[in-house]
């Protein structure tokens, strides 16, 4: 497999009042094209400032950082924040458009194409709608999207389904499960949640905090795709409880 | 509320208050001069708008006002923004933005008359003058509330500065702009009158001086509802711009 992503003693630390704060002890991590990463700690454990620092939101005061380009040569990173942050001044289909239109894309292009997403992740019948009209479930749908519009390599989630419901929370671990088997793009996705890390990931990173590190990584050798039915079967629930075990050691 | 309710509180208030008007005109026995009758003031305002003349004062103060207003707009945006993007360009410019709140504007109408003439130019300043400040403090505080979430998504796009200007930082600052605009057409208003009032030899501030040397308070009040008429026109312009402008925000405002 070759590597989409080699981080070598990426660091950041803050200069605070009360001298200099460790926020990421420097961090080896190295990921695999196409493969899916979960990172999961307790607040402060640096999982978000690691997830920025690869989607070039904060620069590393320590380490080098290695980006793989995508099959096209370019270096495309889609974000998905634990908001959505949808632009309330667009229609869904343009918001859905955005990465395109910064591209200097043509706009019968890019519609065609936020049309062809939007229907990908449920919101076909939205596509001319306010975000402001649409639910916090839906409203992530379109970020998600939104994602996706670029075809990135790579697929950055800072905890994405984070406010939303159960329910809602599992049909889109589904449905993004789905997603990322159909394009093969790498995704690191933060989580506070234990099951949505084993439902999802090929290797689960641990962290833990003061100062943020990598405690552990955990394969889930679960075959593709993943029923939700799973979560009730004695091989999830004991790779669950060893996480809980490591992650209850930390805070 | 039904429909009913809630719109007829406003014309029985207006109607109640032109009674009253109408009928203490009757009874104090107060000199048509001082206070004329609401019946008076609508047979002038007539009698007012079958003149030529009227339509020229008026044009001229509406061209003034929209003179005004549109350098005001510019000049308020763009240091509006000159301003958001410097902080230190910030600490230099705001002594001079205070100073130019505090001082009583209406007091530096001589002085631009002296400076720029009776003709119309004067009245153009005063009313840029005036109404610039509403603009630029809006455009500031609006291109200062981006979402720090949306910055998020467009440093993530890898957007250039001037992408992030026109698609972002603009469209945040629109509805606080706009808020600016509502503000400023009125103000904008205000100053060509006053403009006006101080020199010259037409608009409608003007004619109102000249009606009122005259001894026709009747034509004066006729005078002072063209004028407000204006002013509410130029309002409503501003608020169907909003409409136009800011689409989304229609219903989150509960119409």
């Amino acid at each position: 497999m070759s590597v989409a992503v080699a981080c070598q003693g990426i660091g950041k630390s803050y200069a605070s009042r009360s001298g200099i704060v460790e926020a990421l002890a420097p961090v080896d991590l190295t990921i695999g094209a196409g493969e899916f990463i979960v990172l999961i700690g307790p607040s402060g454990c640096g999982k978000t400032t690691l997830l920025r620092i690869l989607g070039g939101l904060l620069a590393p005061s320590a380490g080098t950082l290695g980006l793989k380009p995508g099959a096209d040569g370019r270096q495309n990173i889609g974000f998905v924040f634990q908001a959505a942050n949808l632009l309330p001044w667009l229609s869904v289909e343009e918001n859905v458009a955005l990465p395109l239109k910064l591209k200097h894309e043509g706009r019968a292009k890019r519609l065609t194409r936020a049309r062809e997403l939007c229907a990908q992740v449920g919101l076909a019948g939205f596509e001319r709608s306010w975000p402001r009209e649409l639910s916090g479930g839906m409203q992530q749908r379109g970020a998600i999207a939104r994602a996706l519009a670029d075809d990135p390599a790579l697929l950055l989630m800072d905890e994405p389904f984070g406010a939303l419901d159960a329910l809602t929370r599992t049909r889109l671990n589904q449905e993004l499960e789905r997603l990322w088997l159909a394009r093969g793009a790498t995704v690191v996705l933060v989580t506070h949640s234990i099951s949505e890390a084993v439902m999802l990931a090929d290797r689960i990173v641990l962290m833990s905090p003061r100062p943020g590190r990598i405690q552990a990584v955990v394969k889930v050798p679960f075959p593709r795709p993943r029923d939700p039915a799973l979560e009730g079967t004695v091989e999830f629930q004991a790779i669950a409880s060893e996480l809980r075990a490591r992650l209850g050691e930390t805070s | 509320m039904s429909g009913a309710a809630r719109l007829l509180p406003g014309p029985i208030g207006v109607v109640l208050f032109l009674a009253l008007w109408q009928i203490y005109c009757a009874t104090s026995g107060i000199s048509p001069l001082l206070l004329p009758t609401p019946l008076q003031v609508l047979r002038a305002f007539v009698e007012v708008m079958g003149e030529a003349p009227t339509w020229n004062h008026l044009s001229y103060t509406l061209g003034e006002t929209l003179a005004g207003f549109g350098i005001a707009l510019v000049v308020g945006v763009v240091l509006g923004w000159l301003i958001a993007s410097s902080l230190l360009l910030e600490r230099a410019v705001h002594p001079f933005v205070v100073a130019s709140q505090i001082v009583p504007k209406v007091a530096l109408v001589p002085l631009f008359v002296l400076w720029f003439g009776f003709g119309p130019t004067s009245k153009v300043v005063v009313s840029a003058v005036i109404a610039f400040f509403p603009i630029m403090t809006n455009t500031l505080l609006g291109l200062r509330s981006v979402d720090p979430g949306h910055d998020d998504v467009f440093q993530a796009l890898r957007a250039t500065r001037w992408q992030r200007f026109w698609q972002l930082q603009l469209p945040s600052a629109m509805p606080a702009i706009l808020a600016g605009m509502e503000m400023a057409v009125v103000l904008a208003t205000i100053g060509a009158v006053v403009g006006e009032y101080l020199g010259g030899s037409d608009g409608l501030g003007y004619f109102a001086v000249a009606t009122m040397n005259a001894f026709q308070t009747d034509r004066l009040f006729a005078i002072i509802m063209l004028l407000t008429l204006m002013g509410f026109i130029l309002y409503l312009a501003i608020a169907a711009l909003r409409r136009v402008i800011l689409p989304w925000q229609r219903k989150a405002v509960g119409e």
